[in-house]
């Protein structure tokens, strides 16, 4: 078992260097980053002193295997734009996102599970439609829409909460509401759709012919083993509310990293956009790989395997 | 279109939703603004953003004012100037001056700051702000001397613009990352909190000088980034936001249509216009022949374009600078009306009557690209239509690898022509005509002090590129303000929002 942690977490780093590398040379091949740099008003001459300043005019071989080699030790260099540590700038802007991260999860979490199961018990009742139109609609409405949305309803009309900003818990009462609703309908289908598939197999048929207390056969049999793939599934959805919380982010100027990501990509602000994903690699690695020991807990089977 | 119509849904929610709602920081003298940028670091001198600007009017002074709206130049940390020669200016210092840190400003700051700006080796962001700079000299306390690298007749405005004067014991300790973080300089406001890229808090300074810029009205200035346009309105309508701008003009007709709110238009420095490769630095340049650019300038049809999707003060522009700047002459300019029989003539005259195909670039303001295409297309000159990022257009701009592109620039504010026809006609690696004649007449201008030698090597100039077509200039910009009932203020058209003229009603 252990063996095969070790394995699978040296693969892990190497896909995250992997990862790292491919990224690095596509952002090279982007655009000119000293353009980028330099900003609008800059002439032709700002630019070239710009590219000579940061060595850009340099193979970027060179360039990625110095970064790599600060990287390692926890440094990440200076953001070409706000002229700060770029370990330091994320640092601030990752809790924003991990904060929003964790709470998105948990409210998708929290409302996709009682309402798959409840769905999958009471099949092609009212309440099952109700959850299926929920799902639906979850899917099919824009973040940015239903962001605004609750926007007008919560913040304008009825002034409950803030519209944007992180000062207090209630400024992120509204984006954990979009983003876990975004997360929400995938995991209820397929906590639905496992339930259902248990239901009908043959341990529980038997569990129930043996007499067995039907909220234990819900729970201790039917869910335990339904929930394994809302497992991996809630592990990846995770690492994209990390990631991909952009729009969420922007909507309610939650200066998070994923908005930082994006506007650094758009600025050509290497060292912040590498570190980022070398970050957000790590992320989706390390949840996927919590995902698999929850899983193997969960599941004994898994662990011989 | 899909995303007009989106915006346009959302900004008829909100007002849709939205009732009459009371104005919270008037009591509490608080004045809160929204950015839509982040800003990368305070540090004037280390930002290219308007925003950047914005705050730098706000903290810190230059030697010279140049008034908005007369466009007099008038001491503020400086009291008189005078040109020694062609490449020296002395100043006689403001006496009493203090920075928000409680030092007193002298000559010392001054060189201090001109002679770190100017030494190409600190990295200054934009470059053409301060390399015309040689070095600063003292001569007394407050009398001090600038020398320029070579004849710079701009120097007096560029000395009202973007040169701020920092405080020499501070900066050298701080550098431009501690000055971005903790700002000091002697302006209306001083700062009190900055979040990089998220918030600024700004305060009156009690102490400041009697500065042409005036004493500032409101006491709190509280800006926040908010990326999104929508949010911003959100926020103005639940009364968190006093005032944001750069607000799109379908969204500003909408705010302007209601009670609570007061729009203002102005106009900017920026300038929309299509760089034509008349020098052939692409490969198969149809516009080296000026029949076909001329056949561009023709087929646009520019004041529908303002009518229709610019609005407010913007207006068609003719010349490679814009009408205020010193002399950009515009009756020196040809103005090539819209004509599209015209144009298939010329078209057909050059050898492309059954029309031609090119690669139209552009960065920004896609509807306003994708316009001037359908005017092209009309006329038989069919587009294949790229947008790129910034950065990259701007290499391949640079690589003469372009053969039209739809570029805008805003001169940083610079109420010269130099900042904009003689940044792109100088031979440089954005010039797509490589005119001698206009190179001749622009290194005169640009470095003669006569100002009527400069006046008429300017229009020499602008009379040749636009003869021979060299741009399509199109339109101006313009910026929409939008503040709640309680707030007053008037726009100027170089695009600073200056806080100090800002009251309550």
């Amino acid at each position: 078992m252990l063996q095969f942690i070790l394995k699978r977490l040296g693969l892990a780093i190497l896909v995250a260097f992997t990862v790292s590398f491919i990224s690095f040379s596509l952002l090279f091949l982007s655009g000119d980053p000293a353009a980028a740099l330099a900003g609008e008003t800059a002439s032709g001459e700002d630019i070239e002193a710009l590219r000579r300043l940061y060595g850009f005019d340099r193979p970027m071989l060179v360039q990625y295997g110095e970064w790599l080699f600060s990287a390692m030790q926890g440094d990440f260099g200076e953001s070409y734009y706000f002229r700060l540590p770029v370990a330091s700038l994320i640092a601030d802007r990752l809790s924003v996102t991990m904060i929003l991260g964790v709470c998105g999860i948990t409210f998708a979490l929290l409302t996709a599970v009682p309402l798959g199961v409840i769905a999958a018990i009471r099949l092609n009742s009212i309440i099952d439609r109700v959850a299926l139109f929920i799902s639906v609609a979850g899917q099919a409405m824009p973040s940015f829409w239903f962001g605004l949305i609750l926007i007008v309803v919560f913040a304008i009309q009825l002034g409950w909460l803030p519209p944007s900003g992180t000062e207090t818990w209630r400024h992120f009462i509204l984006p954990t509401i979009v983003l876990g609703y975004y997360a929400m309908p995938a995991i209820m289908r397929l906590t639905r759709a496992g339930m259902l598939d248990v239901l009908n197999s043959d341990y529980i048929r038997t569990a129930r012919a043996k007499g067995a207390n039907e909220t234990r056969v819900l729970f201790r049999h039917a869910l335990r083993n339904a929930i394994i793939p809302v497992v991996s599934l809630a592990a990846v959805q995770m690492g994209f509310m990390l990631g991909g919380s952009i729009v969420v982010e922007s909507i309610f100027a939650l200066h998070g990293a994923g908005y930082l990501a994006w506007e650094s990509i758009a600025r050509n602000d290497l060292p912040t956009v590498q570190a980022l994903i070398l970050i957000f690699s790590m992320f989706y690695i390390v949840f996927t790989f919590l995902a698999d020991v929850l899983n193997a807990w969960l599941d004994p089977r898994m662990r011989s395997s | 279109m899909k995303s007009t119509v989106l915006k346009s849904t959302i900004t008829g929610l909100i007002l849709a939703a939205t009732s009459g709602t009371a104005w919270a920081d008037k009591a509490d003298d608080t004045l809160n603004v929204a950015f839509t940028k982040e800003l990368e670091n305070v540090d004037s001198y280390f930002n290219s953003s308007r925003e950047g600007v914005v705050l730098q009017r706000a903290v810190w002074d230059g030697l010279i004012y140049r008034d908005p709206v007369s466009n007099e130049y008038m001491g503020n940390l400086a009291t008189e100037w005078e040109w020694i020669d062609d490449t020296t200016i002395e100043f006689k210092l403001r006496e009493g001056v203090k920075f928000h840190d409680g030092s007193d400003f002298s000559a010392d700051d001054v060189v201090f700051t001109v002679n770190y700006v100017a030494d190409e080796a600190n990295g200054v962001k934009t470059q053409r702000n301060v390399n015309w700079m040689k070095s600063a000299e003292k001569v007394d306390d407050f009398t001090v001397r600038i020398m320029l690298k070579e004849n710079f007749p701009a120097a007096i405005e560029f000395l009202s613009g973007p040169v701020s004067m920092y405080p020499s014991d501070y900066y050298e300790e701080a550098g431009p990352e501690g000055m971005g973080l903790k700002p000091v300089g002697t302006g209306p406001y001083k700062v009190t909190e900055v979040v990089p890229g998220q918030h600024f808090k700004l305060e009156a300074y009690d102490g400041y000088h009697d500065s042409p810029k005036g004493k500032p009205s409101i006491k709190n200035v509280d800006i926040r980034t908010i990326p999104d346009v929508n949010t911003q309105m959100a926020e103005l309508f639940s009364g968190s936001l006093d005032l944001i701008w750069q607000v799109p003009s379908d969204q500003a007709e909408k705010l302007a249509a209601r009670d609570e709110f007061q729009v203002s238009n102005e106009s900017t420095m920026r300038v929309g216009y299509l760089t034509l490769d008349a020098a052939g630095r692409s490969e198969d340049s149809p516009f080296t022949d000026v029949r076909v650019r001329k056949a561009v300038n023709y087929a646009i049809n520019r004041q529908e374009l303002v009518d229709a999707l610019l609005k407010g003060k913007s207006k068609v522009v003719y010349t490679p600078c814009f009408p205020s700047q010193f002399g950009c002459d515009e009756d020196a300019a040809v103005e090539y009306e819209y004509n599209p029989e015209k144009a298939k003539e010329l078209l057909a005259e050059a050898g492309y009557e059954d029309g031609l195909t090119i690669d139209f670039y552009a960065y920004r303001d896609r509807e306003y690209a994708e316009a001037i295409t359908s005017y092209l297309n009309a006329v038989g000159i069919d587009t294949n239509f790229k947008m790129l990022q910034y950065s990259a257009l701007r290499e391949q701009n640079m690589k003469g690898e372009t053969v039209v592109s739809f570029q805008t620039w805003g001169s940083y504010s610079i109420n010269d022509a130099s900042a904009m026809v003689s940044q792109f006609f100088k031979h440089g690696s954005l010039d797509y005509a490589m005119d001698d004649e206009t190179l001749e007449y622009l290194n005169i201008a640009d470095s003669s002090t006569d100002e009527a030698v400069r006046k008429e090597n300017y229009t020499k100039a602008i009379e040749r590129i636009t003869e021979e077509a060299y741009w399509a200039p199109m339109f101006s910009y313009n910026t929409n303000y939008v503040t709640t009932n309680e707030v007053e203020y008037t726009p100027t058209a170089d695009e600073v929002l200056r806080f100090t003229t800002v009251s309550w009603k």
